[in-house]
């Protein structure tokens, strides 16, 4: 299975405090043992949300906000998108994961959908429809 | 913690030390069959203490610390067994005495290539391929005897009987547990590629509704590709291996149809390949050629799958460039699958004529003389090539040779349709 690992914003990383050499070197090793035993897909770090928008959907009204966002705990700072063969070998490599943060931090494991997960809400054109899409992304 | 948690959290703790468990012991007592029964008194060491004490901080080095005072012990008992039977003498008991030394030497030797050694040995040439592929899923992927059982339509006294006799045959077979070097290290790198490969088609040959574990082995190839890739950064070949699995399983979600029909390439559903997988897999293949390994039989495979990868629609294929990727390949692995397979990449990129002409210099090779696909694929050129009443003759032929109902119906589809009005035909294809 694909889960994606959510690492959770703190103060400091929303207030833009760089990570210290030894902080990203740890990361780094930590980053080397996920290639090393094979279940790192992707991943990147994210800038504070004073860098990000959001647009607030109401009905058919579209409403744009700048960052800096509040509810710092549930903002995201960074993700990995690991292959694992159970959530709770996810857990396991993320308790191995060196503090991300200067303070007290978290880490959010969710697993990825599958479009067999969607059942019988996705009828076959919708299927179809979301193929296209994706089509169209991957065309970049 | 409630118990079944921890009990949970040991397994999966376990699972993903085992392979440098069980290296890191290999590499000590030269034995793999000891190695792992020691990784495993450990394990059980853990179920009984962890519950108490809690998961240590480093289970890893816990767990070997465990195996290895086992192996002490071991070793010790043996010595005094030998100090009772007076008539073994005097140089066994000096052997022993090196044995102790060696084991705590290697407790300080913090070698980096260990699990790189114990995939070299699971791979090892004294076993039969199946043996090869039973030892890697369990020493390595840490899959279960009934696991692998499943995965390979077997049964698990089969398997287990399977990986007992290949321990055994490795422990006579007086192996030094070195990474190997130079023309041995060629030789005994193809014989893992080609247990991995072995492994994820075994996976991949799975159809709709088997046992979700069949598929399964198809990630854990593809995760024994990215850790061999990252223990042998330099080894074309296995990013080669590594681009063409990644590449092949992008296809997984649209290589059957609703009703569980294989799907020919050319007809999937392209909306449906992983991206995320074939991009993994093109930058796999372009490490494998900046290494200088653009003609291994992998990266050429690859890099076939990659002209498929690239192409948005059927259409946009670049035949041209997957025949001549053909014609290197049969040149570094000539078999006559892979010349059928560039007749009909002729076929596509020149005409139909040019697959005729190479599908008649291979018909005469004895190996395809009841194969389907052959005819199949003559059929089909001669069907583009409005010879329709030879066609016909062809795809009764390749109906005769199938051994697969869905495929003879397929084929006697299109052994109608020649009789009747104009149809579309495609070529044969790969899924």
């Amino acid at each position: 299975m694909r889960v994606m690992v959510l690492v959770k914003a703190t103060k400091d990383s929303e207030a833009g405090i760089m990570p210290s050499t030894e902080l990203l070197e740890a990361m780094g090793k930590y980053n080397e043992e996920l290639v090393n035993a094979g279940i790192l897909l992707a991943g990147e770090g994210l800038h504070p949300s004073v860098k990000g928008k959001r647009v607030a959907f109401d009905g058919p009204s579209r409403t744009v906000i700048d960052g800096p966002f509040a509810e710092t705990r549930e903002l995201v700072a960074g993700f990995w998108l690991w292959q694992v063969k159970d959530m709770a070998e996810a857990v396991e490599w993320v308790k191995r994961c060196p503090n991300p943060m200067l303070g007290p931090s978290e880490i959010e494991i969710r697993p990825v959908f599958d479009m067999a997960d969607f059942g019988d809400a996705l009828t076959p054109e919708v299927a179809e429809l979301h193929d296209r899409n994706r089509e169209k992304a991957a065309r970049r | 913690m409630a118990a079944t948690e921890t009990h949970q959290a040991i397994e999966t703790v376990f699972r993903i030390e085992q392979a440098r468990l069980i290296a890191g012991l290999a590499r000590m007592v030269r034995d793999v069959g000891l190695a792992e029964e020691l990784a495993q008194d450990a394990l059980v060491i853990a179920l009984s203490e962890w519950p108490q004490t809690g998961v240590p901080k480093n289970p890893g080095a816990w767990l070997m610390a465990a195996a290895k005072r086992r192996a002490i012990d071991g070793f010790r008992r043996n010595r005094m067994l030998a100090r009772k039977h007076a008539e073994i003498g005097r140089d066994l008991e000096d052997e022993r005495d090196t044995g102790i030394e060696d084991i705590e030497a290697a407790m300080d030797d913090d070698v980096g290539d260990e699990r790189l050694s114990l995939i070299f040995t699971a791979c090892h040439p004294v076993l039969s391929t199946e043996a090869r592929a039973a030892l890697t899923l369990r020493l390595i992927g840490g899959l279960t005897t009934d696991e692998i059982a499943r995965a390979f339509l077997s049964n698990e006294a089969t398997i287990a009987q399977r990986i007992v006799r290949a321990k055994k045959t490795l422990g006579n077979a007086g192996l030094t547990f070195e990474v190997p070097r130079g023309k041995e290290r060629e030789q005994r790198l193809a014989s893992v590629l080609e247990v991995i490969y072995l492994i994820f088609n075994e996976g991949y040959s799975a159809t709709a509704g088997e046992d979700l574990i069949r598929p399964a082995v198809c990630a854990e190839a593809q995760r024994l590709g990215r850790i061999l890739a990252a223990l042998a950064p330099d080894e074309p070949e296995v990013f080669g291996l590594l681009a063409l699995m990644e590449i092949q399983a992008s296809r997984l979600p649209a290589r059957t149809a609703p009703d569980g029909a294989p799907m020919p390439l050319t007809e999937q559903n392209r909306a449906r390949w992983d991206q995320l997988l074939i991009r993994r897999g093109l930058a796999a293949l372009e490490r494998a050629e900046a290494l200088g390994g653009a003609n291994g039989p992998y990266a050429l495979q690859a890099a076939l799958a990659a002209c498929h990868a690239r192409a948005r629609k059927a259409e946009d294929t670049d035949w041209k460039r997957i025949a001549a990727l053909y014609d290197s390949l049969s040149a570094v692995m000539p078999s006559p699958v892979v010349d059928l397979n560039r007749a009909v990449a002729y076929s596509m990129a020149f005409g139909p004529e040019a697959g005729l002409k190479l599908v008649d210099e291979i018909a005469q090779a004895a190996a395809l003389r009841n194969y389907a696909p052959l005819p199949a694929a003559k059929g089909d050129f001669l069907f583009r090539a409005g010879r329709l009443a030879e066609a016909r003759v062809q795809f009764e032929r390749a109906a005769e040779f199938s051994r697969n109902e869905r495929e003879r119906a397929f084929l006697l589809g299109r052994a109608a349709a020649c009789g009747g009005g104009p149809h579309c035909g495609t070529p044969a294809g790969q899924t």
